[in-house]
């Protein structure tokens, strides 16, 4: 098919989310979409499911390490999982990601090591890995600022020559972002090798998506002139070949795509939050039934696999990832108060030495030298 | 609607600008109350919970997520006559509302010849010491303070909160009103009958009268002065401490008066040293009462490095020790510094 009859056919926003399985496992049927997942066979499916229930646990298993005091902070991504491992399991290695803070799903499909994961939540530092090493930058809490970062990014791989794109993530409430709408703009006018996939997961804090939009977000990349695509972000199979699609027209000199997956966070904004304030039950029960793993669990089911042989499959990674998170929260060192003073600056910088020259002799009042040459 | 203006009661300092929200709201229909999560949530801190439900969502606006969008909205809504009071949720994030504050905010007056007024209140949580991620502990007032046309304070208890935000809305300029977020649960009595003009907006206090050395701060480190003013008095040391309340502009008359009479002063502050409001304060104390300086000022404060990550906060944030020790370098006793070159 060409790039052409997929622009045409499924870059329209519609209201109607593009759905691959419906809820109850139902497998529909969309020409351009299929034509994404040629390669994609029970097994592969069955793979994916394991990905989602791995990262399900590494949530819960975050949100009760939080509760027990050994991470200071933890936003859920409960509900996202297939829009997160859809997506990112459609890129390559060196694609780049630039995401916000709640896209672990995203960090473990790129190989992240689960402890670098909690680092941050931890307040051990304030960041924890390493960006060059899987090809994504570390979690941005500023409000859509990492929408510009991945366009530049996909500026340099078109000024590069090179066939990498770039991917942002971001949600629902930042698309009012002045940051988000520039890069909308830069993206467009460049014809950047940018992905822009949003997860409207319906909520910013407390505030609803009807605040920041009265039409689809999808629809709002048209007046950019960015072609869009509007999905079932709890479809795993939509967002993986909506991404790409995307993939596809950014390597081959097409530009940016905006993904809008609609999708929905059943956990509270943050493990500080409580939603009970501000939101009905019956919604979060209405989202229940649309959860993005069991509708995976009813699709293989109807295809005749052996629902207990991937179930172990998956229950035996995810025991796995939550005694690596664990074991990492256990082994974690403090970090040494002479860190408070590195990496402000590439080089001397004699204000700050005095400062930290200052402080160790503070520190040597208390006959303490922890961490400290000075 | 009418505010009963009861006697004193107990409060919390966030509780206490609810309460002077809630005044300014039912005394002048022209206020309005903007910003992320404000509404029914009642803000991330609960500082606008309840005010939503009182004076309806075209008077407490939850506002799209866009800080400059907030700032400038509110600009075009004080040209139409209303006196915004708007939220930023967090210091870390006023940035993107950097621009609409100075290049429009502070200087609509001016550009004007006075006939525009930008009576805005910008209410921003402030300052460390909450245990939280990036962005969520900075203390950004030397920016603003830096800024013609924009008055800038931060109180440091519930009475004094409770009166300032009313005065700062009240106020016919732009008033960023900083609140010391980890101080919003300290609780103390708020007279919510006080007399507005009784204490001007721009006014410092002397909140613990000493004679040895004078301690000038402002906001969430009041509290750890008047414990750096006990330990002290425990060692012998008569520490008068300062709380600024006005950072722009400062009100250096008491400051000027104390070290007068001191000749010692240390100024702490959470925000880092260098162009801070110390440097500010330590200079024209200079310029003012050279001659009757003893000892250099001394500036304890947070480092000049980006707000660390949480483990790591308890060594940049001035505390108790840090201040004592600044207290001894003025008083020429033993200290860090003594013994060794110190500059
Ligand atoms: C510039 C900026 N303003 C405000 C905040 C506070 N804040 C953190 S998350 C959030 C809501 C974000 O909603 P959305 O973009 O939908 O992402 P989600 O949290 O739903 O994943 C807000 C207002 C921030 N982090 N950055
Ligand atoms: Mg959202």
């Amino acid at each position: 098919m060409s790039r052409e009859d997929v622009l045409t056919a499924a870059d329209t926003a519609s209201s109607e989310p593009i759905q691959l399985v419906a809820p109850d496992g139902t497998r529909r049927r969309h020409a351009e979409f299929d034509a994404m997942l040629a390669d994609v066979n029970d097994d592969v499916v069955a793979d994916l499911y394991v990905d989602m229930v791995a990262v399900r646990r590494i949530d819960t298993e975050a949100t009760h390490l939080q509760r027990q005091g050994e991470l200071a902070l933890w936003p859920p991504l409960l509900g996202q999982e297939a829009a997160q491992v859809g997506s990112a399991r459609a890129l390559r290695e060196d694609d780049f990601v630039f995401t916000s803070y709640r896209e672990n799903g995203v960090a473990y499909c790129r190989g992240v090591d689960l402890e670098d994961m909690l680092t941050v939540w931890r307040g051990n530092a304030s960041s924890g890995w390493d960006p060059y090493g899987i090809n994504m930058a570390t979690p941005q809490i500023i409000i859509g600022a990492q929408t510009l970062h991945a366009t530049g990014y996909a500026m340099g791989v078109k000024l590069d020559g090179g066939d990498q794109a770039a991917v942002a993530y971001f949600g629902d409430g930042a698309i009012t972002q002045g940051d988000v709408n520039e890069a909308l703009g830069f993206a467009a006018s460049y014809q950047a090798p940018v992905v822009f996939f949003c997860q409207n997961n319906h909520w910013a804090i407390s505030e609803p998506v009807d605040l920041q939009s009265r039409v689809p977000i999808a629809q709002r990349a048209e007046g950019f002139g960015i072609p869009h695509l509007r999905i079932d972000g709890n479809d795993i199979l939509a967002a993986l070949a909506a991404t790409r699609i995307a993939l596809e027209r950014a390597r081959s000199g097409g530009g940016p795509t905006f993904i809008e997956a609609v999708t929905y966070r059943m956990g509270p904004h943050t493990t500080a939050d409580d939603p009970t304030r501000y939101r009905d039950q019956a919604e979060l029960d209405e989202w229940k039934e649309k959860d993005p793993l069991t509708r995976i669990e009813e699709y293989l089911h109807t295809r005749g696999m052996a629902v207990d042989g991937f179930r172990e499959a998956a229950q035996h990674r995810a025991d796995d990832v939550a005694e690596k998170l664990r074991r990492g929260i256990t082994t974690m060192a403090d970090p040494e108060w002479a860190a408070v003073f590195e990496n402000v600056y590439a080089e001397d910088h004699s204000w700050l030495n005095r400062q930290r020259e200052q402080y160790g002799r503070y520190q040597n009042l208390f006959g303490s030298d922890a961490g400290g040459e000075a | 609607m009418t505010t009963q203006t009861t006697g004193t009661s107990t409060l919390t300092l966030g509780k206490s600008i609810n309460r002077g929200l809630h005044h300014a709201l039912a005394d002048d229909d022209k206020v309005l109350v903007m910003g992320e999560d404000v509404g029914k949530l009642g803000g991330v801190f609960r500082v606008t919970d309840g005010l939503q439900q009182e004076f309806g969502p075209e008077r407490v606006l939850d506002s799209p997520l866009a800080e400059s969008g907030i700032v400038g909205t509110a600009v075009g809504l004080a040209y139409r006559g209303f006196r915004p009071v708007v939220e930023i949720q967090f210091d870390g994030f006023v940035y993107p509302a950097f621009d609409q504050i100075v290049s429009q905010v502070a200087k609509l007056r001016y550009r004007t010849q006075g006939r525009v007024s930008m009576p805005l209140t910008i209410r921003i949580p402030f300052g460390g010491g909450i245990g939280s991620p990036e962005h969520h502990s900075e203390s950004p007032e030397a920016y603003f303070a830096h800024t013609a046309g924009l008055r800038v304070v931060s109180p440091s208890n519930p009475q004094d909160a409770h009166v300032m935000i009313r005065q700062a809305i009240a106020c016919d300029d732009p008033v960023v009103y900083f609140e010391p977020k980890r101080r919003y649960h300290e609780k103390g009595e708020v007279d919510e009958g006080v007399d507005l003009g009784a204490l001007p907006l721009g006014a410092a206090q002397v909140v613990v009268a000493g004679s040895d050395v004078t301690l000038v701060t402002y906001g969430p480190l009041v509290k750890t002065a008047l414990d750096v003013a006990a330990a002290a008095a425990d060692e012998g040391v008569s520490v008068e401490v300062i709380d600024l309340r006005s950072l722009s502009p400062i009100d250096f008359a008491p400051v000027e008066a104390s070290v007068r009479k001191t000749g010692r002063v240390v100024i702490t502050h959470e925000a880092g040293q260098f162009a801070g409001l110390g440097a500010e304060i330590a200079a024209s104390l200079t310029e003012r009462c050279f001659y009757h300086l003893e000892q250099p000022p001394v500036r304890i404060t947070g480092f000049d490095i980006p707000y660390p990550p949480s483990k790591l906060e308890q060594h940049h944030l001035p505390d108790l020790d840090r201040i004592l020790d600044g207290v001894d370098r003025v008083m020429e006793r033993t200290n860090s510094l003594s013994g060794g070159a110190a500059c």
